[in-house]
């Protein structure tokens, strides 16, 4: 019998559908070109096959996400990974949380970080470096934005660069779509 | 001369064209802020062809392309962005404009618009994926099947909603970067 997550984590849980996902045995041409299924592909996520029902979104966001989360240069990994978790404890994405508060804890060895976050949600205590990245994705991400001068400001004080901010922005941002998907077509699971 | 491409299909678009992103944030050229996007060209295109892939699809399946861009609009409201949903309206203008889908372009309380049932579930959880993300609930998608909206149809919903809501806070974000120059 498996139960819903609804509390923050950084222990990955299962992710169970609200929709039927595309079987992947009768999904069309386009849908196993928009998942990126190739000879050797085994273990399509029940995620990705349900986006396969929009295979021209699925086919642009996969790029698009993984050169925003992934690409070289600029912000460093852990730092969009904290703008991936602040956009992710807004929306109340548990699955998000925990698959980017576990990337944090690997690349950082630093798990009390998230742990502040999960016990204190967007209002969370933090030294002044991971503070101003936290409170602007947190501002950012709020309907509508709320993010002002005052959170650029503190970005600039930490010593952020142009091409940084700018990575913080589409990282926070990016949450604002990943977000919509996870958290409103499935919920996080426990076996 | 920097030239827009607001509507055209991203392969329409050169090089050293703005997308539509750029443009919306009113992005100067030559600034600090032009320079970091330079470096980001890939994500920009990505971005417009993203929008083009959820408002302009070529299986637009059972949401039209005007009715995504009157929720498009609504949501671009939502977001308290007055050239995003300018932006959404011309897209809705182009597409053809019902007056219900003026209506709901408008932000107009869902109680008021005269909309058959499967639509008005629509753009009630297009509110409810803008507004109130985190309360969204597994009721919420059986509520959307109660009033005939198809699985396929929902994701598509759902990536509509998201894309929009990541595309103003983009374009917010760059407004606030541009500003503080």
């Amino acid at each position: 019998m498996s139960r819903v997550v609804h509390e923050f984590t950084a222990t990955v849980p299962r992710w169970a559908p609200y929709v039927t996902p595309v079987e992947l045995d009768k999904a069309t041409p386009e849908q196993r070109d928009a998942m990126q299924i190739t000879p050797s592909s085994k273990g399509i996520s029940p995620y990705v096959l349900t986006l396969a029902h929009d295979p021209e979104s699925l086919k642009v966001r996969s790029p698009l996400f993984n050169t925003i989360m992934y690409g070289k240069g600029g912000l460093s990994s852990a730092e969009r990974e904290l703008g991936a978790v602040a956009a992710s404890i807004v929306n109340s994405c548990v699955y998000c949380v925990a698959v980017h508060a576990s990337r944090f804890n690997q690349l950082t060895k630093r798990p009390e970080v998230m742990e502040t976050i999960f016990a204190g949600g967007v209002a969370a205590e933090l030294e002044d470096h991971h503070q101003a990245i936290f409170d602007f994705a947190v501002k950012l991400s709020q309907s509508p934005p709320a993010a002002g001068p005052a959170e650029i400001a503190a970005l600039r004080d930490i010593g952020l660069s142009e091409v940084e901010i700018l990575d913080l922005i589409l990282s926070a941002s990016i949450f604002g779509w990943a977000n919509r998907l996870m958290h409103t077509l499935g919920e996080p699971v426990r076996d | 001369m920097i030239l827009a491409c607001p509507f055209g299909l991203l392969s329409r678009c050169g090089k050293d064209e703005m997308t539509l992103i750029e443009t919306l944030a009113g992005v100067q050229a030559g600034t600090p802020l032009a320079d970091a996007i330079a470096q980001r060209a890939e994500i920009m295109g990505l971005s417009q062809a993203s929008h083009d892939a959820v408002l302009l699809p070529r299986d637009p399946g059972g949401l039209s392309h005007a009715e995504r861009a009157a929720l498009a609009a609504r949501m671009a409201g939502w977001n308290d962005d007055p050239a995003l949903v300018a932006h959404y309206r011309t897209l809705l203008a182009k597409a053809g404009e019902p007056p219900a889908l003026a209506a709901i372009a408008a932000g107009e309380a869902d109680a008021s618009l005269t909309v058959e049932p499967r639509f008005a579930a629509i753009i009630r959880h297009a509110d409810l994926l803008t507004r109130r993300t985190r309360d969204a609930r597994k009721e919420d998608i059986a509520a959307l099947i109660a009033a005939g909206v198809s699985e396929p149809d929902i994701v598509r919903l759902a990536e509509l909603a998201a894309f929009v809501n990541y595309q103003a806070r983009v374009i917010a974000g760059l407004r606030l970067l541009g500003a503080a120059a």
